[in-house]
């Protein structure tokens, strides 16, 4: 009874659209290999580059391959590999963020020197020196993309924190006596999960941006793995004709990452 | 006087700031690059990697050597100008980077010509006609570029031009320019894809800090003082924005190099950006470091100007 | 008209049946003002009263023809000086604006532009609409700081806002008005955020204009005192409706509406509190002792004592049961004081004991039960309440980490107890008003059984009748909970109200420390009396006489000598100041009636 107009709130400070949008894609992100027509990896025309049609509803690619199918799988790693990459750098961003803010003084200054540090380098660099120096795996893509977009996510939350921080609602909890713990999860971290969803989102969308344009250039998933970027790329020649097969994925980052910052957008006027 | 003074030391601590984060950037890329160094012998020799030859490889490029000490040499070269040879090509990478850079400065110049009035042109009308039809427009499109990665812009470009419209070609070489119009044909591809991303980041910037300033108090002052918008706009904004609006040119030129690498590539444009993604590929080690630290200089020198002239801005108010 | 005659001029300003709607975000266009009228005769000025969400600057801006973003003019006339406001083009609306109507903002600081010096903004109606060339301006410029006792009027100009005081920017910004030489000026609140010893210097400059310049005014204000001083007849508004229109004089002395009253009564000083027998005799041990308390920034000195101080050797002992006032203008070290005693801010030297026992400097080292009947209330009642939590909730955790029992029927008692409906528990802060959200509040420091309560400015930022039933409320939990405040403010009418003791702080120093009784009787600190003398009494006459009272009494003090060393904080300002003040740190003594002073002169000298 205490904890329901409390879940309400929390639950109405969560972005609507953002975030069944967000569930959208995730459902397809692990429903798309089962929904796929045909194997990602076989060839199955003889004609390249294959027009829509009834068998092939969005045409085959420069091998021959089906382009639904390779669509599926490749919305799949995109959407899964960048969720992933933002769970691990808003955890790590919200949480020290906010220690940051609470604790103040030496850890702040450590923290906030460090993380300045990594977002000295802009992110398609950093990334690029790290796939030359560690490959192209999946686990070195998500870890190097965590680690360059946790700082943007550390400094929205450390700001977010410190201005909650002032008020005097967390100075009444110290001056109560109250453990560090609890002044996180009910007094601070409440008040600020509307613009922290916002910027979950946000570095979502970064994220795709930035393992698209990787594996555009050749140097994020690599084969047999597939994403949106490197079906664009693979495709690029059936630009000359028109082609489903290099359309159809460029089309599908472009609704993934400009639908989603509509919605964020929507929001934060909303919500400001 | 001691306003001179202290205005000097917040200048060198600007300074100070940045060169530790270039140091910073330094050790980090060089420990990033230099922690696998089988791989690399390996990966250079391909099919001819015999034990005896990977391990005369590796200690021709130091590579049995202590990580540490590998760091010293490597910075002790650096500080002599010595920034290594190419694995691939065995050419010092000081010059192959330093032909390719003055063609991505062209690049960026050019581009940044354009681009920075535009945006500032079109963020700050949109912020006088918020919310009219107009603003939402440009709000929508800009919305769109930067939410994109910067190769769909580059294909949605190609697409148009080249391949719809046959307006221009696709790829751009500067060996084939031999007239001021062949000049113009290739580079306008790359310029247009550079400029459009440059501009959606810049004028959506531009437009928050002028709304910002278009909400104050003493805007508001002006208009019951009966001042018409252009005077507004021109006699009070203006003085107030420049700090802001140059933070907004300088972050958004940052923002540019990594629209650079994408371009270049698309385009097969020869500059530094394409040199740093092929030495990626081919994992030419000492190339990645060095291209990596021209990109990291520059990005470093352009926020460290934005600082600057906001610190500059504040300090002659206060001055006088 | 018929209410003006035949024979009497039209009214200058016309407002009939005004109707102004605003909206939020996509929401619904909702009323902001509902069919008001009223007329303003030539030279005269009207009151605009009303408290916050009146409407009151939207009508005052209205005058102008223009409404804020969001809102609109939606219906009624407005005619002022011959002009048909709500019909003109925007091109007539800017030539009207600043040459036939002018305007002066609440808050200058923030209304100069920051990047421009103050001369060209002043100056620049009279630019814009060509009423003279340049350098006719600036000597007209010169001449109106000149008329506003502003200091130095030759060059005051050539600085930005950032350099000068709210006081005299608020002079500059009625200089920018009357520049053009402006039939009608609106004045929007313009001595609110100021200190009282500030506000009548404004006061004072604002009348002497107009009796130079003589044009026509509309005064915007909450405060019914500086009503009695600007205006000659006054209307009353609230949620956008007129409740009264009157002489000012009727207003304040036998207001017809029921609003009026209410809002009179809460101006009228009136004592609350039913004095406690306290005594510092020795035998009582106080609840709280500062002693000597040094706070300050910038390192420490050679001498042990911080470079720059905030608080000097400040002593404040608290008895059980009694309410002790904190009064002194903004920067004097007020809130600095309460938040050391509430243990945020570390102080150099001193002590504070509470019931006995040293309070540590840091509220992690404080004992429990020392932070249990220690509470701070705190200013801002938005900033005060967790947002995400429910009224029920926030009361709930005070009880139970005290170890108390939780159960809703404690938790409606303690709603009761600041006279908040049990119902409250479910809703969240952001739901409530700012006289609920500051009882809410009191009871959350009433949850943890308190025996002292630290209030820190708790009703300046609300209304005067909500205000007024906040100070009720403290003087009833006195009476029923035996706790004793610490009541810090800068309003004297509060202090007097509710205070049985009265320290008076001037920049950091305690200058004066009485029982108030003693607030009464001669002889009191210089500063003190001045900050009697500042506040604006509801007799039209008021400003009158203190203006007189001052200049008659203002003998040649000897020039204040550059080196400020040890001498009385007090000495730059102090019209009673002699030699010494500037040199030796002033002794306290004990007068008559039982003020403790701190004054190089005499009993004698003051009264």
């Amino acid at each position: 009874m205490t904890v329901a107009p409390f879940a309400r709130r929390w639950v109405s400070v969560i972005p609507r659209i953002p975030g069944s949008l967000i569930l959208f894609w995730l459902l397809l992100a692990l429903l798309g290999p089962v929904l796929a027509p045909f194997a990602p990896g076989e060839v199955v025309s003889r004609t390249v580059f294959a027009p829509i049609s009834a068998h092939h509803l969005l045409g085959t690619d420069y091998l021959g391959r089906d382009v639904l199918s390779r669509l599926l799988c490749g919305t799949g790693s995109t959407v899964l590999l960048c969720a992933a990459t933002t769970v691990l750098a808003c955890t790590g961003g919200v949480f020290l963020g906010i220690i940051a803010a609470l604790k103040q003084g030496l850890t702040d200054t450590l923290l906030s020197r460090f993380m300045d540090g990594v977002i000295s380098i802009p992110s398609l660099l950093s990334a690029l020196v790290a796939v030359a120096a560690f490959g192209s795996s999946v686990p070195v893509l998500v870890l190097a993309m965590s680690l360059i977009y946790m700082p943007g996510s550390y400094r929205t939350c450390r700001m977010l924190a410190l201005s909650i921080v002032r008020r005097d609602f967390v100075l009444a909890a110290q001056m109560r006596g109250e453990k560090s713990g609890y002044i996180v999860l009910r007094e601070v971290l409440p008040n600020m999960t509307g613009p922290v969803m916002a910027d979950v989102g946000l570095r979502f969308i970064y994220a795709v941006r930035l393992l698209s344009n990787l594996s555009f250039l050749g140097v994020g998933l690599q084969p047999p793995l597939t994403d949106l970027g490197s079906l664009t790329r693979e495709n690029l020649l059936g630009l000359v004709y028109g082609a489903p097969a290099v359309i159809a994925p460029a089309l599908t980052i472009a609704v993934l990452t400009v639908g989603l910052n509509l919605a964020l957008d929507s929001y934060k006027g909303k919500a400001g | 006087m001691t306003m001179n003074a202290a205005l000097i030391r917040a200048l060198l601590r600007l300074v100070g700031a940045s060169l530790v984060s270039l140091v910073f950037v330094t050790v980090a890329v060089f420990f990033i690059t230099a922690v696998l160094p089988g791989d690399v012998a390996d990966a250079l020799l391909g099919q001819a990697a015999t034990p005896d030859a990977v391990s005369a490889l590796r200690h021709s490029l130091n590579l049995d050597k202590p990580v540490l000490v590998r760091f010293v040499i490597w910075v002790t070269g650096l500080l002599h100008g010595d920034f290594g040879v190419s694995l691939v090509s065995h050419r010092p990478v000081l010059a192959m980077a330093s032909e390719r850079l003055i063609h991505s400065l062209l690049l960026a110049g050019v581009t940044a010509l354009f681009a920075v009035p535009v945006a500032l042109l079109l963020g700050t009308t949109a912020a006088i006609f918020r919310n009219t039809l107009f603003d939402r427009a440009v709000s929508l499109l800009t919305l769109c570029i930067v939410s994109v990665p910067e190769f769909l812009v580059a294909t949605l470009a190609v697409f148009i031009f080249s391949v719809q419209l046959h307006l221009l070609p696709a790829l751009a070489s500067i060996s084939d320019i031999h007239s001021i119009g062949s000049f113009l044909a290739s580079f306008s591809m790359p310029v247009t894809t550079l400029a459009c991303v440059i501009v959606g980041q810049m004028s959506r910037m531009t437009r928050a800090v002028m709304i910002d300033a278009l909400g104050s108090s003493w805007v508001e002052m002006a208009v019951l003082k009966g001042a018409s918008p252009a005077h507004i706009i021109l006699r009070h904004v203006i003085p107030n924005v420049i700090a802001p609006l140059f933070n907004v040119i300088a972050l958004s030129l940052s923002y540019l190099l990594g629209g650079v690498v994408i371009v270049e590539s698309v385009f097969h444009y020869p500059g530094i950006a394409s040199l740093m993604v092929d030495s990626v590929a081919a994992r030419d080690i000492p190339l990645v470091q060095i291209c990596a630290l021209i990109f990291c200089a520059a990005y470093l020198f352009l926020t460290t100007l934005a600082d600057i002239v906001a610190l500059l801005s504040s300090q002659r108010r206060h001055a006088a | 008209m018929a209410r003006h005659g035949i024979m009497q001029p039209p009214p200058l300003i016309s407002v009939q049946n005004l109707q102004l709607t605003g909206r939020r975000g996509r929401g619904l266009e909702t009323p902001i003002v509902d069919g008001v009228s009223f007329d303003v005769a030539e030279k005269e000025m009207l009151a605009l009263i009303g408290e916050s969400g009146s409407g009151k600057t939207s009508v005052a801006l209205a005058l102008m023809g223009y409404a804020r973003r969001g809102c609109r003019i939606a219906g009624g006339k407005i005619r002022v000086a011959g002009y048909d406001v709500t019909e003109m083009p925007p091109a007539e609306l800017r030539s009207f604006r600043g040459k036939t109507i002018a305007y002066i903002a609440q808050n200058a600081g923030a209304a100069f532009n920051p990047a421009l010096p103050l001369m060209d903004q002043v100056i620049e109606p009279a630019l814009l609409h060509h009423v003279m060339p340049r350098q006719v301006a600036i000597e007209r410029a010169i001449f109106l700081f000149e008329l506003m006792a502003l200091p130095s009027p030759g060059t005051i100009g050539a600085r930005y806002s950032h350099e000068l005081s709210g006081g005299q920017l608020q002079r500059l910004m009625a200089a920018m008005a009357l520049i053009t030489g402006p039939e009608v000026v609106i004045f929007d609140e313009p001595t609110t955020a100021l200190d009282v010893t500030t506000q009548i210097e404004v006061l004072e400059a604002f009348r002497t204009v107009r009796r130079e310049e003589g044009f026509t005014g509309v005064y915007v204000t909450h405060d019914l005192a500086v009503v009695a001083q600007m205006a000659d007849r006054a209307v009353v508004l609230k949620n956008g409706v007129v409740q009264e229109e009157g002489t000012t004089e009727q207003i304040l002395s036998a207001p017809r509406h029921a609003y009026t009253q209410a809002l009179l009564a809460a101006n009228t000083p009136q004592v609350r509190n039913a004095p406690t027998q306290a005594t510092d005799s020795g035998t009582v041990v106080p609840v709280l002792d500062v002693r000597d308390l040094v706070v300050g920034y910038g390192g420490t000195g050679p001498d042990g004592r911080p470079r720059h101080t905030i608080l000097s050797d400040v002593s404040l002992p608290v008895m059980p049961g009694e309410t002790m006032g904190i009064i002194g203008e903004s920067g004097c070290g007020k809130s600095t004081l309460i938040r050391a005693i509430a243990g945020i801010q570390p102080w150099t030297s001193g002590g504070i004991t509470f019931e006995g026992e040293a309070l540590a400097p840091r509220i992690e080292a404080r004992s429990a039960a020392q932070r249990r009947h220690l509470q701070l209330v705190a200013q801002n009642a938005d900033l005060v309440l967790n947002p995400a939590m429910s009224v029920g909730d926030t009361l709930r955790r005070v009880l139970t980490f005290n170890g108390d029992a939780a159960n809703g029927a404690e938790i409606g008692r303690l709603l009761d107890m600041v006279r908040l409906p049990s119902a409250l528990a479910d809703r969240f802060p952001p739901e409530l008003s700012g006289g609920q959200k500051q009882r809410v509040n009191l009871a959350r420091a009433l949850a943890a059984r308190p025996r002292l309560v630290l209030c820190d400015e708790i009703t300046a930022a609300l209304d005067t009748v909500v205000a007024a039933a906040i100070l009720d409320l403290m003087m009833e939990l006195k009476r029923e909970l035996g706790i004793a405040w610490l009541f810090v403010t800068h309003d004297l009418h509060a202090l007097r109200s509710v205070c049985d003791r009265v320290a008076v702080l001037y920049a950091g120093h305690r200058v004066e420390f009485t029982p108030i009784s003693a607030l009464e009787e001669a002889p009191h600190h210089p500063y003190t009396r001045r900050l009697e003398n500042s506040v604006p009494e509801m007799r039209a006459d008021w400003l009158t006489d203190v203006i007189s009272l001052r200049d008659q009494g203002s003998e040649p003090v000897p020039a204040l000598s550059s080196s400020r060393g040890a001498g009385c904080c007090y000495a730059a300002r102090c019209p009673v100041r002699i030699a010494i003040c500037e040199v030796a740190t002033p002794p306290v003594w004990r007068s008559p009636a039982g003020a403790l002073i701190s004054c190089h002169l005499t009993s004698q000298d003051l009264s």
